[in-house]
This record gives C-alpha cells, structure tokens and sequence, in this order.
C-alpha cells in the first residue's frame, strides 16, 4: 500500500500561526506507524489565502485532504486513523 | 511561545501587511474586527462586541496610535490612518512609549493573595497553621482560613499542605514587573508609571488578556518601502533560530520582501567587543578595586538611569551593537534608513535615543514574509562579505558578552583575568541584589547583565 503522506505546511504565515510547533510530529509517531507514513515539511501550502489565515497552521493529507488548526495531537490522532483504515 | 494572544497579534499583523499590499488597508482596516468575530461566531471574551472593541484597539496599537491618548471613541481605524503621514509628512513616526496598556482589554485581575481552597481536607497535623509566622492561619468549619489583614503572602503554607489546598493568587503583569511600575489605578485598570518604567516588556509578555500593547512601527515601514525610501535591515544576533533557516537566509529573505539592504548587527557588536575591551582594560588600569557592568541591554541601562543612581558611573560608555550597526550603515550610506530587527520591547526606547528610524520585532518581520509570501527556508544564502565572528553572533545569549570581551582581552594581554558575573534575567530578586551592589557590594569586576532569562535570544518579541 502507499504511503500515508502527511504536509506541514512551513510557509512563513503558518509558522508564525503555530507551524513551528508541528515540526517534532516525526518523532511522536508511533513506531509501528513509522514505515506506513512519510511526514514532509512543505513551503507555503497557499491555504492561508485560499482557506482563511485564522485556520493556519494547515496540514494536508494525502495530498487533498486539509486539517486547520493543526496540533500534534490532531495530527497524530488523524493519521492513526488513516492508517487503521488502509490497513 | 504561541497561544491565544500572540496567536491573534501575529494574525492582526499578516492581515495588516496583506491589505497594505492590496491597497486596500484603509478601506478594510474598520472591517477587520468584524471579519474575526462575526455574530454567531464563539467570543473569547465575554462576548463579540468586546472582542471586536479589543481588536480596534489592537489595530491602533499596530498603526502606532496611542491607545491611551483616544479621545474619541467614535472615531474610526480608516480615520486614524488617513490622518498619519505615510506619505512621510512631518509626522515624528517614533513612539514616545513603546507600550501602552489597553484599559478595556484589562481584567483588572484581583489583588494577590493566599487562599485556602476547598481542597482543604482540616487535617489533624494542620502543617499550615502550625508554619505560619503569623498565626493568620484558623480552622474554621473543617477548613483553613487565612486572615488576610494578618497574612505577608510567605507561602510558608503553600509548601506545607499536603493536600496542595492553598494557593497564591496573581496579577501577572504586577508580578513579571522588576520595579514596580505597573499598577491598577482607581478605575481597577492597569497602568504604567512609566518615571518608573524600564521596557523590559515583560508586562507584555506576562498579561494572559493582552492588554499591555506594544505600540508598532510596521505600517510605518511599509509606507517607507512603498515611498521608495531606502530602509537598511539590521537583524539582531538574537535571529538565530527564530526563524526556519539559517541568518544568511533570512537576510536574503528581508532583501526580498522589500529592505533596501540587509546586515546583521552581529558586525555592531564587534566592535562593541573591541571598545567595551579597551575601556575595561583601562579603568581596571586607573583603579583596580572598581568594576564595570555592560551596556548593550537597554532595559538594564533603563534600570540602572531609573532605579540604581550609585551604579550609573560604573555602566560602560560603549555603544551598543545597534548603535555601531546603524554607524556602519550610515558610513556606507549617509542617506539610508535603518531598521532594527530584534525580540525586544527596550530597543525601542534606545533606538529614539539613538537615532535609529525604526524597530520591528522579529514578529512584525515575520508578518511582512508571511503577507510577501516569503519563506525564509526556501531563501538562498546572502552573499555576506564574511560572516560576523562567533562570539559577536554570541551575543544574545546569558554570558554571551563577557565571553566575547574576555576572549578579546587575552588576545591582547595573555594570562589576562575577568571576575565576572552574569545576572540572567532581571527580576524582583536580581534587582534586589543589584540594589545591593550599587550600595557598595560589588563582588566582582565585571557584570554582565541581561534583562531576559537566556539573553535576547529568549526576549519579549521572540517567535520560539
């Protein structure tokens, strides 16, 4: 199966928004997890202007689905899921 | 560190920058409050109205109005902003006061105490009765009650439960203040005796409401890019991991988003080493029993003109790297502006003094990126002549300063001795002790003081 592919998006705009905090979600993985995600650190995603710049920081999913408001726990919490549906 | 507040000041600013770009700043700035907190939306104070009031204030705050000199409540953000001079009209563009408090964003906190709470379970040891100095402590009922009139908030008591039942109660901002200079006044509102004031920013940075202001120079800076004037960006040594990337690159990004050019006051500070060597080498030379304390923290230097006249002969007379960047600046180029760029709320008051055109916190700068789209990892490297040495990049950390003038000193004399001493942080207690100092307790020869524990690096406006 392919990778989950989770994006942190690192524009200045969400960085300053909370992004910044979202940079250790790598480690949080759950090892059992680990080789089913590929975690990616991206320049400005353009949500914050496509979406609204309250919502920043932004993850995106899978390359389409988008989380505002991103935190550690969202995001961990998001991928456990994904991955237990793929599974 | 980010939460509700900062979060909302960061946001305010990129908003700020956007619309300045779209030209249409004036227009939207009386909707922006509206556009956060629209009816039916979930307030953060009591309810929308309030945060939108609170947003106005904020947006004064960020066009480097004065909230505590409104007279008109009436009057509206587009208002304020056609009567500033962007088009670089005679207006005297530096804030008197980099903070002011906003009176309806104060909770008017009530007074320090220490409570019993009902976590009390009126044991049979009674350890806080029994530890307090005052005997304010009684059992009332099965639970402790503390008599406020005999209380002296030791917290003896605190550290005694077991049952971690009592507790202090704050004021924030009273209690982050060094010097006193925060107060509620009679209205139950916070209010800064700024005879007192020394800008360390930590009011600012301690308030939970956000109601102490940092009053801002963005919109000013942006009006100066948009006139064509030349603006010269000086990045604090504090940069350092504040943003993603290296310094090189974030110098490259400021190039980018519109300053004119770009330097790290890293070279200031230099030869801020150099001298600041030279003239402790000599005063050590003419009287070997004085000492000399450092001069690149602002709100140090504020403390000291404020607060401790018998230290005032022992400050060292060396410029700050700021001050020796805006030199190196204006040699180059005598008719270019300069920004500093840094994590801190004094340089603001110092920067007047000094003659530089203009201050933004890392946050502001940041603000700029985000609304130009510019992401500094993405940056290449600025082509610097050279880097700045380490121990001037060094600066904006605790023992940051003495190392560097230590370093100096025994490439000029070896075997050449530093008593030193680090204050880390300027506090109710440091301060106390450097009270004592001034009184003729000095016991070192040299001291490094640095109004943020950690150094600049770890200062009021700091993004990480």
């Amino acid at each position: 199966m392919d990778k989950i592919k989770v994006e942190i998006c690192c524009g200045t705009a969400c960085y300053l928004l909370g992004a910044a905090n979202l940079m250790s979600i790598e480690d949080e993985i759950p090892a059992e997890f680990r080789d089913k995600v590929e975690v990616e650190a991206r320049t400005c995603l353009e949500l914050c202007e496509k979406e609204n710049l309250g919502g920043a920081p932004y993850v995106r999913f899978n390359g389409e689905e988008v989380m505002a408001q991103a935190t550690n726990e969202k995001v961990l919490a998001r991928i456990e899921e994904l991955v237990g549906g793929a599974a | 560190m980010l939460n509700g507040s900062t979060f909302i000041r960061r946001e305010l600013m990129i908003r700020i920058v956007r619309a300045f770009d779209d030209g249409t700043l004036e227009n939207e700035l009386d909707q922006i409050p509206i556009k956060l907190r629209p009816k039916n939306s979930v307030a953060s104070r009591c309810c929308v109205y309030h945060d939108r009031a609170i947003f106005k204030y904020r947006l004064m705050a960020l066009l480097g109005v004065s909230v505590e000199d409104e007279t008109d409540e009436s009057k509206s953000l587009a208002a304020y902003y056609a009567e500033k001079a962007w088009g670089g009209g005679t207006n005297d563009t530096k804030p008197k006061t980099p903070l002011s408090v906003c009176g309806p964003a104060c909770s008017g906190c009530p007074d320090a105490k220490v409570v019993s709470t009902p976590n009390c379970r009126g044991c049979f040891a009674r350890p806080c009765v029994y530890n307090c100095p005052k005997k304010a402590i009684s059992i009332v009922g099965g639970q402790s009650v503390i008599d406020q009139s005999l209380c002296i908030k030791c917290g003896k008591c605190i550290t005694a439960c077991p049952y971690h039942a009592i507790v202090k109660t704050s004021v924030p901002c009273e209690e982050a203040c060094p010097v006193g200079a925060i107060r509620k006044n009679e209205h139950g509102v916070a209010e800064i005796d700024f005879a007192k004031c020394i800008f360390c920013g930590k009011c600012f940075a301690a308030c939970p409401f956000a109601a102490v202001m940092e009053r801002s120079q963005l919109v000013d800076v942006l009006a100066a890019m948009k006139r064509g004037e030349k603006l010269v960006a000086m990045i604090a040594p504090a940069a350092e991991k504040q943003f993603p990337g290296k310094i090189e690159q974030l110098l490259t990004a400021c190039a980018k988003a519109g300053f004119g050019d770009v330097m790290e006051v890293a070279l200031g500070a230099e030869k801020t080493t150099e001298h600041e060597t030279a003239e402790f080498i000599e005063r050590m030379e003419k009287d070997p029993k004085t000492f000399m304390t450092t001069s690149c923290c602002p709100a140090w230097v504020n403390l000291v003109g404020k607060h401790l006249p018998g230290l005032v002969g022992h400050v060292s007379l060396t410029p700050s790297p700021m001050v020796y960047a805006r030199e190196l600046v204006k040699a180059k180029d005598p008719d270019a502006k300069t920004v500093f760029i840094g994590p801190c709320v004094a340089k603001r008051s110092e920067a007047r003094r000094k003659d530089v055109d203009y201050v933004l916190s890392f946050e502001e700068l940041g603000a700029i990126l985000a609304g130009r789209k510019i992401d500094v990892i993405a940056c290449e490297p600025w082509p610097i002549p050279r880097p700045a040495n380490p121990t001037a990049r060094n600066y904006a950390r605790s023992c940051g300063v003495t190392d560097a003038v230590l370093t100096e000193a025994t490439s000029k004399i070896p075997g050449f001795k530093l008593d030193a001493k680090q204050i880390n942080g300027i506090d109710r207690k440091t301060s106390a002790m450097v009270k004592l100092y001034a009184a003729g307790k000095m016991p070192v020869n040299f001291l490094e003081v640095m109004a943020c524990p950690g150094g600049c690096q770890n200062g009021p406006c700091s993004l990480a």
